[in-house]
């Protein structure tokens, strides 16, 4: 009796090993989104192309989108664009872009440069609309349904493989639920 | 060609290592004492070729050989010479280099000085420091070989040391973590060769006892050094965070304070064996943790290595093999028959177990607050974060229960003592402590439930230590051939224990009676912080060896009186496009006064960070008074003389310790 | 004269700290208010950072989560009230302090179960002890025996 005690040691270090070994590999900076399952929050923001025309949430109701958050001074939405605009023009994926503490004319230049992928830009100089939506740092891509429901949010770039494995699955699924 | 002479050497250190790990086991089971021989030449040559692997790194670093990987990515040709060379250890491949030398250090530093021990018993712990070895050679050659080669392209510079590293901090702090560390696994191999032989005895408790506390002094002072670094280097005047690489230091540092106090009850009164060699095994499993956690990536933290998956497996097998293997050994061989001796409820024993009760929550509790969120996640149950605020309110009343005991065991005697009689000894020291902590307490202003907790607790322990080390002076030639009268592991305890009190104190007074205000201020401001007056008076660009900076000028005011100046400066570092904050810092013994500069808020307004810092030096200074103690208790006579009592007394500790382990499997 | 000097130099000194005493980088009416300001910032981990509370991260999100505890602690809201603005937004993992619910009773309740725990096994140890005393309060032929030959030993080793 007073010898199984002694395996309790042994018992409590294999229980940890294994939480141990769960973690490895996974990156501990990627958070889940608080706002998964809750509807955009209001906003009344100018659009990019056009400061006299004022976008709220209803530019994410109606279809099914990924809400793309990014500025000209982040360097991987300059990697990641090239992907985006495949998106928007391949697969037809309705895209919002959400210009995240920014300035117009950057903005602007960095879209001639690479091309627009967007259906709309929301202008958000002041990253008012990014700190509602719990933005942390650009890029980051939120998937929303048609109700206008926060489904997903990926941090980081958007590439192959994140849209197969991760994107696309959410939106067929937020697709089959509207 | 000099780098492939390192990793050649390597290689060879890993062939000797594994010599050594079965040569001189089999001939001690074999009791043959020709293969027991090899022990000390095959422990001092993997010292050896290490040494070398370790020199021609450095020389790569000096002479700024950028066609190995680790040099270009770690060093860059602006770098001063002191930052090349604390460089070799300033990544992972590196410091992994030297952790591994000073594991071979340490199992050279065996077999030089344990020839007074019996020789089987010498051969099992080598050998076991040798499996240990293996693990790690194995781990910096398939994983994580520092002397990997970027041919044929060779870059034109170096990426450049991290500037968090560019620092005394980093030529200082690592090397002493590490052989605290590392020094563990000395008690550890003693711990499995006692196992393994079946003699758990006072002896190899007298023998593990010296090698335990100068490694807990080691991790005493490399913690404090790395409190220290992170406080004047971050930028932000903290000086420990519970972050989880800090954490990781702490776990074997608490755990092998436990096993300092249980080995000597194991060594005084023979007791507790079965308890006292678990924790010499949890010590170093939980040096290996601390290096899993920080090379592995699985936790998040300010001071971490870069992740690497490929690693973190590779060291979680090592340390899977190392601590289920131990364990398991543990469990088949620890004695559970009781040793028939007597302790009275309030003998000095039982104190020490308390003690251990306590130390071993606190070892706990800082394992699962770290831990914690891993297994959270692991079952899908949330992202939480375990900070400060939890452990603060957690882990002070254990400190103040450790810290209250400690005042009273240090009356109490082996085997028995006399209530009433020790009621009547605490009197006067509970009485002078009570005064002396309402008094530092009005003196900083303020009653606070927890600061005066943590100000009675240092000011208890230190007035006990130093009751009893007045008692125990007390002699007819005189106080001072009394004080002389005491042997060096005495005066060890004492120092050991208020160092401890000194770092309560400090914390406390720190944590609770500091200042900190975030100002905006422009040139020609001047600002409150406590008693003193800053005043911002200038702020210019300077151009260091590799950086350019923000250099703000600023007086310090006290009554007045201008006592100093203080220049804190905000560095850009264009290789590795970094900024720094780089606080300065008047010291002085009873406070601080740290200014940093913060974001630019306007063309010529700044945010300034101004802080108050009382007794925050007695943190880091009662963390050197621990371990001064710790050196001294091993320089005691009792561990050098009396030589050929100990063979003796080895010998007849085989025959009852074998008599024992025969009870135990049956 | 030289009397008079200091004194003026002295109200000059004094003047000039009161004039001259600086606002926050966010403007507090009372010390109190600013204690808990420093106290909220210090819990609340930034979610971009390696392990860094807002307090300490230069982050720019750090900078913004610090100027919504501040507008939500002029608007009147409770420590409870801020944190929850900002768990709702980022998260729990964002707070440094983990609340008390079913996932983490065990993590909070920890130390105490330990301390209680190890103090019962450290009363049966000296209870034990003690029972062994009286039952063997006289020594044995046998362990007399034994404390004759480890004597005799001593000796010899002297």
């Amino acid at each position: 009796m007073k010898r199984l005690l002694l395996f309790l040691p042994l018992v409590i270090a294999v229980g940890v090993g294994i939480f141990l070994a769960a973690g490895i590999g996974k990156d501990p900076t990627k958070l889940e989104s608080a706002r998964i399952g809750k509807p955009v929050p209001a906003f009344s923001l100018e659009n990019l192309n056009d400061p006299t025309q004022l976008l709220d949430e209803s530019v994410l109701k109606g279809e099914v989108a990924l809400l793309n958050v990014w500025a000209e001074w982040c360097p991987s939405c300059w990697d990641e664009h090239e992907y985006l605009m495949w998106l928007s023009k391949e697969k037809g994926v309705r895209i919002v872009g959400l210009n995240y503490k920014d300035q117009r004319e950057t903005a602007f230049s960095f879209l001639g440069r690479l091309g627009n992928p967007y259906d709309e830009i929301i202008f958000d100089p002041k990253g008012s609309l990014g700190f509602d939506l719990g933005v942390y740092g650009a890029p980051e891509t939120f998937v929303i349904d048609a109700n206008g429901i926060v489904q997903y949010r990926h941090v980081g770039v958007v590439n192959k493989q994140v849209w197969e494995e991760v994107l696309q699955p959410v939106i067929q699924k937020a697709k089959g639920n509207s | 060609m000099y780098p492939e002479l390192g990793q050649v050497s390597l290689i060879l250190a890993l062939l000797l290592a594994l010599l050594l790990s079965v040569v001189p086991l089999a001939g001690a089971l074999t009791g043959r004492d020709s293969l027991q021989a090899f022990a000390r030449p095959l422990a001092s040559g993997m010292f050896v070729f290490t040494g070398l692997a370790f020199a021609i790194l450095t020389h790569a670093f000096m002479v700024d050989d950028f066609s190995v990987a680790y040099v270009a990515n770690n060093s860059n040709s602006m770098l001063p010479w002191f930052y090349k060379f604390s460089a070799v250890w300033g990544g992972h491949e590196g410091s992994l280099l030297l952790w591994i030398l000073m594991l071979t250090g340490w199992t050279l530093a065996v077999a030089v000085f344990s020839r007074k021990l019996p020789s089987t018993m010498v051969s099992q712990v080598l050998s076991v420091m040798g499996m240990v070895c293996v693990g790690f050679f194995l781990f910096i050659i398939l994983t994580s070989n520092p002397f990997d080669r970027l041919l044929p392209n060779i870059p034109a510079d170096g990426q450049d040391l991290n500037p968090l590293l560019q620092d005394f901090g980093l030529i200082v702090h690592p090397p002493m973590l590490y052989m605290g560390y590392v020094g563990f696994s000395v008690a550890f191999a003693f711990a499995l060769a006692a196992l393994i032989n079946g003699r758990l005895d006072a002896a190899w408790a007298r023998w593990s006892r010296p090698w335990t506390t100068v490694a807990w002094s080691f991790l005493t002072i490399g913690i404090a050094l790395g409190s220290w670094w992170a406080y004047y280097e971050l930028g932000w005047g903290g000086w420990w965070f519970w972050d989880p690489v800090e954490n990781a230091s702490l776990l074997p540092w608490l755990s092998g304070t436990a096993l300092m106090h249980s080995l000597a009850v194991t060594e005084k009164r023979g007791v507790f064996k079965s308890w006292t060699v678990l924790l010499a095994i949890v010590t170093f499993a939980l040096s290996l943790l601390g290096t899993f956690l920080v090379r592995s990536g699985v936790l998040t933290s300010v001071h971490a290595f870069a992740s690497d998956p490929e690693r973190g497996t590779f060291l979680l097998m090592l340390l899977g093999i190392t601590v289920i293997g131990s364990l398991a050994l543990y469990a088949f061989r620890a004695p559970v028959v009781h040793v028939r001796s007597r302790y009275g409820s309030l003998s000095r024993e039982i104190f020490l177990l308390l003690n251990n009760v306590l130390l071993v929550t606190a070892t706990l509790l800082v394992a699962i607050g770290t831990l914690y969120p891993l297994v959270l996640d692991y079952l899908d149950m949330g992202k939480l974060s375990i900070g400060e605020p939890f452990f603060n309110t957690t882990f002070s009343p254990l400190a103040v229960a450790t810290g209250l005991l400690l005042g009273a065991g240090v009356f109490s005697r082996w085997k028995k003592t006399d209530g009433g009689w020790l009621g009547r000894k605490l009197l006067w020291p509970l009485a002078v402590s009570l005064t002396a902590s309402v008094a530092v307490i009005l003196i900083y202003g303020g009653f606070k439930p927890w600061a005066f907790a943590g100000v009675f607790t240092a000011v208890w322990v230190a007035v006990a230590t130093l009751w009893d080390l007045w008692d125990k002076s007390a002699s007819r030639q005189g106080r001072l051939h009394g004080l002389k009268r005491q042997s060096r592991s005495y005066w060890g305890m004492v120092l050991g224990h208020l160092g401890v009190a000194m770092v309560m104190a400090g914390a406390t007074v720190v944590s609770n009676y500091g200042i900190e205000r975030d100002v905006r201020m422009v040139p020609g401001d001047s600002a409150m912080v406590g008693d003193y007056e800053i005043v911002f008076t200038d702020i210019g660009n300077r151009r260091g060896a590799n950086f350019t900076a923000q250099y703000g000028s600023f007086d310090v005011l006290l009554d007045g009186k201008k006592i100093t100046e203080l220049h804190p400066e905000k560095r850009n570092y264009p290789v590795g496009m970094s900024v720094m904050t780089e606080a300065d810092i008047d010291g002085g013994l009873f406070r601080d006064i740290f200014v940093a500069i913060g974001e630019r808020i306007s063309d010529d307004a700044w945010a300034i960070r101004l802080q108050y810092k009382p007794l925050i030096r007695w943190l880091w200074l009662g963390a050197l008074v621990m371990a001064i103690g710790g050196f001294l208790a091993i320089a005691d006579k009792r561990y050098r003389i009396r030589e050929k009592n100990q063979v003796k007394v080895a010998d007849r500790a085989a025959k009852t310790g074998s008599a024992q382990a025969a009870g135990a499997t049956s | 004269m030289r009397n008079i000097h200091g004194a003026l130099l002295l109200l000059i000194l004094c003047a000039f700290g009161a004039q001259a005493e600086v606002s926050e980088v966010y403007d507090f009416d009372t010390r109190a208010e600013e204690q808990r300001y420093q106290n909220l910032i210090a819990e609340l981990r930034c979610p971009k950072c390696q392990n860094q509370n807002i307090a300490d991260s230069n982050a720019p999100i750090s900078k913004d989560m610090r100027d919504q505890v501040y507008r939500l602690m002029k608007n009147g809201a409770t420590n409870d009230e801020i944190v929850g603005d900002l768990v709702g937004r980022f998260g729990e993992f964002v707070q440094y302090k983990p609340p008390v619910d079913k996932r983490t009773i065990l993590l909070w309740a920890f130390p105490a179960i330990a301390v209680v725990v190890g103090v019962a096994i450290v009363a049966g140890v000296a209870i034990r002890s003690r029972k062994r005393e009286k039952e063997e309060s006289a020594l044995s032929p046998e362990e007399l025996a034994r404390v004759k030959k480890m004597l005799a030993d001593k000796d010899q080793q002297a």
